[in-house]
């Protein structure tokens, strides 16, 4: 981008402050996650940039954190309850989620505004409140320190995303659609799987992942509801900062920013399918 | 009236007192009857908010009748659920399904009738032949022009042969060349298959050219049902003579009935010939209406005993075929005569002082609206 040419001496410094500015808040932002990552290969039990490491000499990188990773019996089953309890909850919040953002999606819905904002309210409590309400009524019902317990709370937490994707893909639907598939002769049921489904699918896989990652990366929940038996990556990590402090962390945090970045790749591709399938822009 | 009830026990679509509110208050729809025969083209004509499209929606079963019974082939359809009714029909937006092509969006209704996969090709091929859009099939509908999509959407309420078609103003989006070819394309298509065809739209062109029988919608009734030519000509109140074509009217006062014409008092004073159509006694308001092309300047052909009126002339357009006339006649200053531009027409100067006249049966005195 060149500047155009009335642009005087203060207008020029401004310019490149505003750059200097965007940068140093992409920095700030990314600076905390991208130094884990060439940390997590440090061939020695640190937190911290040795000499070796510095000087792009090989003997200061290793493998060995994630070695130590999947070898360790207890990460393994951390990761066995991530992603169980993750894809458990994800169906669960995905399923409730679509209905109810269909339901609240027809003009004939009464108190629409109310039962939103109860669906999202997970988002909107602090974390801590629903925790601690989850910890005492699961554990009256003998759910708490169980796997139903733990996917429970997570669908719970998750079904807002869901609930608001899929509302937002409803908004551009045409009810006409669903008239004409009638009129052809499908049944509702048919003309939900052929026609609503495949025209709302990108904000349901879209919710779907976002409920997903809520699960994923759950902790407060997971403290007071979960036992041993079910931690989780998020839980096995915090007893690995307090108990051991072993770089093994710094490898599992560098796997999750990469599983991150995969998921959200693909959110992007699917709106961008949705958009194409929708006829916004004919290509 | 007499037509529709000869008509009502036979119909194939058949509306039996037919009542429709929405909020439990005011009726959108007031006291319907109305049948259609099978193999007719009906056009349910009005302006928005006049109740056709509520009608339309109840035969597709979109909107369930407060009271009444609408009937289809002899039987009530009044708890037969939409996607069991098998009516075909056009959507005024075309609600194609985006995610599928041409081809699969008209193979859906087959799909569901269960219909095998080589059957349903040939069905698809041959509607999409019937609208010229047979090279398409692989198409989405959003690589489509608003007229190619407009065919597919008709291609799609036709392919599984349904005996009755419904559209609901199919043709609002198109512009107005494509949209004058569609309207030809649609009637030939519909009389060709001999399928019956519910038809609404608020453009009165649409439904004069389209139409068998037009039914004229105003506050929930039907004003008048009949053939294009009756309704231009013998519109049977003011609302149906505004709103089809182009009309004149001067309000007055009826002084002499006698049979078939009368003598009414325009309010500037003079007198004129008319037709009693809805005005039943002497002394009575009402208001004339006379088609601007009935309007005759030319003495010699009236009656001798013709009313002639004083007019001012206000305006002369020449509009190429017709010439168009404004006058001032009884203190309307928008009075309009239309001529055909023929060799010896007379081009009024504006300023000019002429009469004029009409048919005694063109000019029908009418209901006076308050």
């Amino acid at each position: 981008m060149s500047m155009p040419a009335y642009y005087t001496t203060k207008d020029k410094i401004w310019h490149y402050t505003f750059r200097v500015l965007c940068y140093a808040i992409f920095f700030f932002l990314l600076a905390p996650i991208l130094i884990m990552i060439p940390l997590s290969f440090n061939a020695q039990p640190f937190f911290t940039f040795t000499r070796e490491m510095l000087t792009l000499n090989p003997d200061g990188y290793s493998l060995r954190w994630y070695r130590d990773f999947l070898g360790s019996e207890s990460w393994m089953r951390s990761i066995r309850n991530s992603f169980g309890i993750g894809i458990a909850a994800t169906i669960v919040s995905t399923t409730l989620g679509t209905l109810a953002a269909l339901g609240l999606s027809r003009s004939e819905m009464p108190a629409k505004g109310l039962i939103m904002g109860i669906l999202i309210s997970p988002m909107i409590v602090p974390l801590i409140i629903s925790a601690a309400g989850m910890f005492f009524f699961f554990s009256s019902i003998n759910i708490a320190q169980t796997y139903l317990g733990v996917v429970l709370a997570h669908a719970a937490l998750g079904t807002p995303f869901v609930v608001i994707t899929v509302t937002a893909t409803l908004v551009g639907f045409d009810q006409s659609l669903i008239r004409a598939a009638a009129n052809l002769g499908a049944s509702p049921t048919r003309t939900f799987f052929k026609i609503t489904m495949p025209l709302i699918l990108p904000g349901v896989v879209s919710g779907a992942l976002f409920a997903f990652i809520t699960s994923f990366d759950e902790i407060v929940v997971v403290l007071f509801v979960a036992g041993v038996e079910q931690r989780t990556i998020p839980r096995e990590m915090w007893s690995g900062i307090r108990e051991d402090i072993s770089p093994t962390i710094l490898a599992v945090a560098t796997i999750l920013v990469m599983i991150s970045i995969a998921l959200l790749t693909v959110v992007e591709l699917l709106r961008r399918r949705g958009e194409r399938l929708r006829g916004v822009t004919p290509h | 009236m007499n037509v529709v009830a000869a008509q009502h026990s036979d119909g194939f679509v058949v509306y039996d007192g037919v009542q429709k509110s929405y909020d439990g208050e005011t009726l959108v729809v007031k006291d319907l009857n109305l049948s259609v025969a099978r193999g007719e083209f009906l056009t349910m004509l009005g302006p928005s908010g006049s109740g056709k499209t509520t009608c339309l929606m109840m035969l597709a079963g979109f909107e369930t009748a407060t009271s009444g019974e609408i009937l289809l082939d002899g039987k009530p359809i009044n708890s037969v659920p939409p996607h069991k009714r098998g009516i075909g029909m056009v959507f005024q937006n075309y609600a194609l399904f985006p995610h599928m092509t041409v081809g699969e969006n008209l193979s859906f209704p087959l799909e569901v009738r269960g219909m095998g996969k080589s059957d349903r090709e040939k069905n698809v091929m041959r509607a999409l032949d019937m609208v010229q859009m047979g090279a398409f099939a692989n198409r989405r509908p959003a690589q489509l022009s608003g007229g190619q999509q407009q065919r597919i959407a008709l291609a799609r309420a036709l392919v599984f042969e349904p005996e009755l078609v419904l559209m609901d103003e199919p043709l609002g989006a198109l512009d107005k060349q494509l949209r004058e070819h569609m309207q030809f394309e649609i009637t030939r298509l519909a009389h060709d298959l001999g399928i019956t065809t519910v038809y609404v739209t608020h453009d009165q062109t649409e439904a004069l050219t389209m139409s068998d029988n037009v039914a004229v919608f105003e506050d929930g009734r039907i004003q008048q049902l009949a053939p294009p030519d009756v309704l231009y000509e013998e519109p049977r109140n003011s609302f149906v003579a505004q709103f089809i074509g182009e009309n004149n009217t001067i309000d007055g006062v009826v002084k002499e009935i006698r049979g078939d014409t009368c003598v009414v008092q325009l309010d500037g004073g003079v007198l004129i010939d008319a037709k009693p159509v809805n005005v039943s006694k002497v002394g009575e308001r009402t208001r004339v209406s006379i088609r601007p092309e009935r309007v005759e300047a030319n003495k010699e052909r009236l009656a001798d005993d013709a009313h002639m009126i004083k007019a001012e002339v206000l305006e002369f357009i020449y509009m190429g075929d017709v010439f168009r006339t404004r006058l001032k006649v009884a203190g309307n200053e928008n009075f309009v005569m239309k001529t055909r531009n023929a060799p010896d027409q007379v081009r009024h100067k504006p300023g000019s002082m002429i009469e004029i006249g009409w048919m005694p049966q063109d000019c029908r005195a009418l209901d006076c609206p308050q």
